[in-house]
C-alpha cells in the first residue's frame, strides 16, 4: 500500500530542460514523509505529478501499483502553497467546501473555521484562514494521500501548529499517507516519520 | 541600544484605517493598525513578527506611502528626524527606502529580470549586480529571463536583489525568505546584516521566527494591528520565561522545536476589536482590567510590552522580582 514515483522525468516540452530527472520516492499509508530540496529543484512540480495534475514525461506515478485513476475524485490530494490561488474567487467558501463533499462540523471546528466565514468570498479572508479551508477541502472526502506543498510557510507559527495538528491527527485516524514539502528542519522533525533530501537521494 | 542620534525611523502612535462601504452608500472606517510604536536605529535589524493579518505588510506600505486611496493614516512617522510627508515619501522610496515586496507577483510579467533588477534604467553597476546574483546562486542568464521562467524561490531572490542593488538607507523586507532554501535565506540575511553593519537599517517582516532571532537585534511582535512587545532577539533564545507578553510566549510555545502547542482562538478582526487589551479574549491571564482598558506600552526588562500584568503569570514572578 503505497504511493510511488518511479524514475520520474518531467519537462514542459521538448525544447525545455528537464525539471525533474530520475526522481524516485515512495510513501506508505500511515506515514508522514518530509521532503527537502533546494529552491528551483522542482518540488512543486513533483507535488503536482504525485497528485496527477501533471503527467510524467518518462517514468510512472503508481498508487498501490496502479496508475492514478483518471476518473472520479483522485485519492491523492494536493494542498497548495498559495491558498489564494487555489480557491475560486467568485464562490462563497461554503460552495468551495461543498464541491468536495459534505461539510463535517467536527473537522471545521478542529480547524477553527467559524460558521460566519462560510458566507465569505476568498478575498475577505486572510491567508491563514483561507489555508484552513484548503486543508478542510482536502480532508473532507475519502482521500488516502495528502501532498502538502509548503502549506504553512506563509502562516504564523500558531496557525502553523493548529493546521498541522489537525492534519496529523486526521491522517492518523484514517491512516493516510502524508507528503510534506517544507524548508523548515524543525517542522520536518516534528511532523515527519521519515525525512528525505531530494538532491542527495539518487545522485 | 537606542540612541537618539542614530535613530533612523521613528513611528509614533500610527493608526491606519480604511474607509469602506457598509450598506449602500453608508461608509465606515475600518481600523487596521492602531497606536503602533516602532523605532529603528542605524546599524540595526528589527524583525517584525506576529500573526498573519496583523497589519505587518500595511506598516510597510504606510512607511512608503503606497497605501490605497481609501486609507487614512494618523500619527507620526519620522525619518532621519524629519516628518515623513507624502511628498518626501515619494521622493525617498526606491532610493533611500527600499522595499522587498511580499509577493512574487510584484514582478512585471512582461519585463525581463535584468531591467527590473536595475529599476527601469539601463543596466548600471554591473559589478554589483553580478556579485549579488552570484551570492544568491542565481544563474548568470537570469537577467535575460522573464518572471514566469523562474521558480518561486528564484523569484524571491530576484526581489531581494532588486532592493539590495539600490543604495537605500532603510530596507523594508516583507517576507523575503519563503520559498528559499535555508542556505539562500541565510545568505539573504547575511546581506541584510552587512547592510546594517554599514550603518543602514533593515526592517525584516517575517513569520520565520528562527531566522528573526538568529539575525535581528530586536523583535517587534505584532498582534491585531499593534505592537504587543518589542524584545531584544536574545530573549527569544532564552525561552518563554524571558519574554513578556502572553502572545509572544504563545508564539514561542507554538514553534515546532518548543512544543508545537497552539493556543485557542483567533486574532480579532479589524472592525470587531475588543474594547480592552486586544489579546484579552485569548489570554489565559486576563482580568477585568484587561477586558476594559487597552494597556499602554511599558518598559520591562529592556523591552517594551503592552500588557497590564506581564508579571502576573506565576512562572514569571520570580524573574520579575529579580530585576
Amino acid at each position: 500500500m503505497a504511493l510511488e514515483a518511479k524514475n520520474v522525468y518531467f519537462r514542459y516540452n521538448k525544447k525545455q530542460p528537464w525539471v525533474l530527472e530520475d526522481c524516485t520516492l515512495h510513501v506508505e499509508k500511515g506515514e508522514c514523509l518530509a521532503i527537502f530540496a533546494p529552491s528551483g529543484y522542482g518540488k512543486t512540480t513533483l507535488a503536482m505529478l504525485l497528485s496527477g495534475y501533471h503527467k510524467p514525461t518518462k517514468g510512472q506515478i503508481l498508487l498501490e501499483n496502479n496508475p492514478l485513476p483518471q476518473n472520479g475524485i483522485c485519492p491523492v490530494r494536493l494542498i497548495y502553497q498559495h491558498p489564494e490561488k487555489a480557491v475560486n474567487p467568485c464562490w462563497q467558501m461554503r460552495r468551495v467546501l461543498e464541491e468536495s463533499g459534505t461539510l463535517r462540523e467536527e473537522l471545521l471546528d478542529a480547524l477553527g473555521i467559524e460558521p460566519a466565514w462560510l458566507n465569505r468570498f476568498a478575498h475577505e479572508l486572510s491567508g491563514g484562514e483561507l489555508q484552513r479551508f484548503c486543508v478542510a477541502r482536502a480532508l473532507l472526502s475519502g482521500a488516502d494521500y495528502l501532498i502538502c506543498d509548503e502549506i504553512s510557510t506563509m502562516l504564523d507559527v500558531i496557525t502553523q501548529a493548529q493546521l498541522w495538528n489537525v492534519v496529523l491527527s486526521e491522517a492518523a485516524k484514517r491512516s493516510m499517507g502524508v507528503v510534506a514539502i517544507t524548508h523548515n528542519r524543525h517542522l520536518a522533525e516534528r511532523i515527519a516519520t521519515r525525512v528525505v533530501d531530494l538532491p542527495n537521494m539518487d545522485k | 541600544m537606542e540612541q537618539k542620534d542614530t535613530t533612523l525611523l521613528e513611528i509614533h502612535d500610527l493608526s491606519v484605517s480604511f474607509r469602506m462601504y457598509e450598506h449602500g452608500l453608508k461608509q465606515t472606517d475600518l481600523q487596521v493598525i492602531s497606536e503602533l510604536h516602532l523605532t529603528v536605529s542605524r546599524g540595526e535589524i528589527v524583525a517584525v513578527a506576529g500573526s498573519s493579518g496583523s497589519g505587518k505588510s500595511l506598516l510597510a506600505s504606510a512607511i512608503l506611502g503606497i497605501l490605497p486611496e481609501n486609507a487614512t493614516v494618523r500619527g507620526h512617522i519620522h525619518y532621519q528626524g524629519e516628518e515623513l510627508t507624502a511628498a518626501r515619501q515619494e521622493q525617498l522610496r526606491g532610493t533611500e527606502i527600499a522595499l522587498v515586496p511580499q509577493s512574487v507577483s510584484f514582478l512585471d510579467p512582461l519585463m525581463k529580470i535584468g531591467a527590473q533588477l536595475d529599476g527601469h534604467r539601463r543596466p548600471r553597476q554591473t559589478e554589483k549586480r553580478k556579485n549579488l546574483l552570484r551570492r544568491f546562486g542565481l544563474p548568470e542568464k537570469t537577467p535575460q529571463l522573464y518572471p514566469f521562467q523562474l521558480s518561486g524561490g528564484m523569484a524571491r531572490r530576484v526581489l531581494v536583489s532588486t532592493a539590495l542593488i539600490t543604495d537605500a538607507q532603510l530596507l523594508i523586507a516583507d517576507e523575503p525568505t519563503p520559498g528559499m532554501s535555508l542556505e539562500q535565506a541565510l545568505e539573504a540575511l547575511r546581506l541584510f546584516r552587512e547592510m546594517a553593519d554599514e550603518g543602514k537599517a533593515v526592517i525584516l517582516i517575517t513569520h520565520d521566527i528562527d531566522l528573526a532571532i538568529a539575525f535581528a537585534d530586536r523583535v517587534a511582535v505584532f498582534y491585531a494591528g499593534t505592537t504587543v512587545e518589542t524584545a531584544p532577539a536574545s530573549d527569544f533564545q532564552n525561552g518563554s520565561k524571558a519574554l513578556r507578553h502572553p502572545y509572544t510566549k504563545a508564539l514561542w510555545n507554538a514553534l515546532p522545536q518548543n512544543g508545537f502547542q497552539p493556543i485557542e482562538g483567533f486574532q480579532p478582526y479589524a472592525g470587531a476589536l475588543p474594547n480592552g487589551c486586544l489579546f484579552a479574549p485569548r489570554c489565559p491571564y486576563k482580568t477585568r482590567q484587561c477586558m476594559e482598558n487597552n494597556p499602554p506600552i511599558r518598559e520591562v526588562r529592556g523591552g517594551e510590552v503592552r500588557c497590564w500584568q506581564f508579571e502576573h503569570p506565576c512562572d514569571e514572578r520570580e524573574v520579575y522580582h529579580g530585576t
